[in-house]
């Protein structure tokens, strides 16, 4: 099928230029002052942490469309990035930690944003639990859009409350009201890290639907009887 | 439809549900029991000497509120499963949001019959004051319910007719819960300190706001529910 195909070569240009990116953040940046080296885990991380949301958002609205319309492929992209952003919040869940020993001295702790991100993770996991627990399609594709409403609508709630604990982790440096505050080059390295964990969630997502929808096309001929000869 | 309807028709669904309830009493008694319990493995579950019982009151208070609503919510849509009452409810003329409101009625009813219980018991278990703050108390555990509830109600009308219904209702349910369950501590604990009211409107505003969005969401979300 064309869309795997075109999938699979979207996510292989952007491992390639997530290299890319790992070049450029360790031989082109310059190291930060008070973190040194370990700094340089923030061209990964924040990156996959706007991903890590974003998908969120956009299954909800996928979510919202298709109770409208009804459309099983507003079901299966809001499936595709739900897994999608499952795998981002696992990257921020781990890269958190590794930045955090060196940094803040712990692996864990009970800081907002890194708890928000769990929480973002268990909603996703619950999402695809959900998911994996109807078997009838339309009934899944119903239930598994109000769970996805709902877990937008908690988004801001979480982020809301976030701002209200006491935290270890930097306020936002880039996406502010003023200006970044951030030198050129740095800037640079992550607008361009950015743009590469752009491309990977699209490769993810497209991958990740034509699957689905092959899988249904499979299911379909195994239910009018034709079966897999 | 007219709102006095809705109102009429949820009552109606709400008050078969209680009598249900009242006639078999059998899942309020095993939730009085569960809550009792609770209470007893978290006084054996913590070190008094390192911890003390007041310190650790209000987390022992909602940490058993939020498992004994989930064992409640369970219930809820089960109720319906058998000889396909659903479809009986769903034939009945009124709309999808009475259906919604007389079960989230009903749940509450079942809730804080539970809270009615478990509140008491936490003071004489853990010693602590509750007499002189049972107003503001009270707010803070009615304004978290609601929001509890709403979004478990609307869930359990969903995990009732899925495989692992019992485990899946807690696993998409507690990260809502979570939010509204941090507020309603942070209340607890400044309340329990006899510190002023002042300080905990912020946290009552948050839960009310919730419970408003999360209400009204699950109302226009419950058709999408049970429509086939």
């Amino acid at each position: 099928m064309r869309m795997l195909r075109v999938g699979q070569w979207v996510t292989a240009i952007a491992l390639l230029l997530l290299a890319g990116v790992y070049v450029r953040a360790l031989a082109y940046t310059p190291v930060e002052a008070t973190q040194g080296l370990a700094q340089k885990i923030f061209y990964i991380h924040v990156p996959a942490a706007i991903w890590a949301e974003a998908a969120m958002i956009l299954v909800g609205l996928a979510s919202i469309f298709f109770l409208f319309l009804k459309d099983p492929r507003l079901d299966r992209f809001a499936a595709a990035s739900a897994e999608a952003g499952t795998v981002f919040a696992a990257i921020v869940l781990t890269t958190g930690p590794i930045w955090g020993k060196p940094i803040w001295g712990t692996w864990w702790t009970w800081d907002a944003r890194l708890t928000f991100t769990l929480f973002l993770f268990l909603l996703y996991v619950g999402y695809l639990l959900l998911r994996s627990a109807v078997a009838d399609p339309a009934m899944r594709a119903r239930f598994s859009a109000v769970l996805g409403i709902c877990g937008m609508v908690e988004v801001p709630f979480i982020h809301f409350s976030v701002y209200m604990f006491p935290t270890l982790h930097p306020m936002p440096i880039v996406l502010k009201p003023s200006a970044p505050s951030l030198p050129g080059s740095m800037l640079a390295t992550w607008l361009f890290s950015v743009g590469v964990f752009t491309l990977l969630y699209v490769g993810f997502v497209v991958q990740r639907y034509a699957l689905s929808y092959l899988g249904e096309q499979l299911e379909a001929a195994g239910e009018s009887g034709e079966g897999h000869a | 439809m007219r709102s006095p309807d809705l109102l009429r028709h949820a009552w109606a669904v709400a008050s078969k549900d209680l009598r249900v309830e009242f006639r078999s009493r059998t899942a309020i008694l095993a939730a009085a029991v569960f809550v009792v319990l609770v209470l007893v493995v978290f006084k054996f579950g913590h070190d008094e000497t390192a911890v003390s019982n007041s310190d650790l009151a209000p987390s022992i208070l909602w940490v058993t509120f939020t498992f004994a609503a989930i064992l409640a919510l369970n219930r809820a849509f089960q109720l319906e499963l058998e000889n396909q009452a659903l479809d009986g409810l769903l034939l009945a003329p009124i709309a999808r949001g009475s259906i919604y409101l007389g079960k989230l009625v009903a749940n509450l009813i079942f809730v804080a019959t539970i809270e009615l219980l478990g509140v008491p018991l936490v003071a004489l278990f853990f010693n602590v004051p509750v007499l002189p703050f049972l107003g503001p108390l009270a707010a803070i555990i009615a304004l978290a319910t609601v929001g509890f509830v709403a979004v478990g109600t609307l869930f359990s009308a969903m995990t009732t007719r899925t495989r692992y219904a019992e485990l899946l209702l807690p696993v998409l349910v507690l990260p809502f819960m979570i939010p509204p369950l941090s507020w309603a501590v942070l209340a607890t604990v400044r309340l329990l300190a006899a510190r002023p009211l002042s300080e905990i409107v912020g946290w009552l505003n948050m839960l009310a706001v919730y419970d408003v969005v999360f209400v009204a969401l699950a109302l226009m979300l419950f058709p999408a529910t049970v429509n086939e």
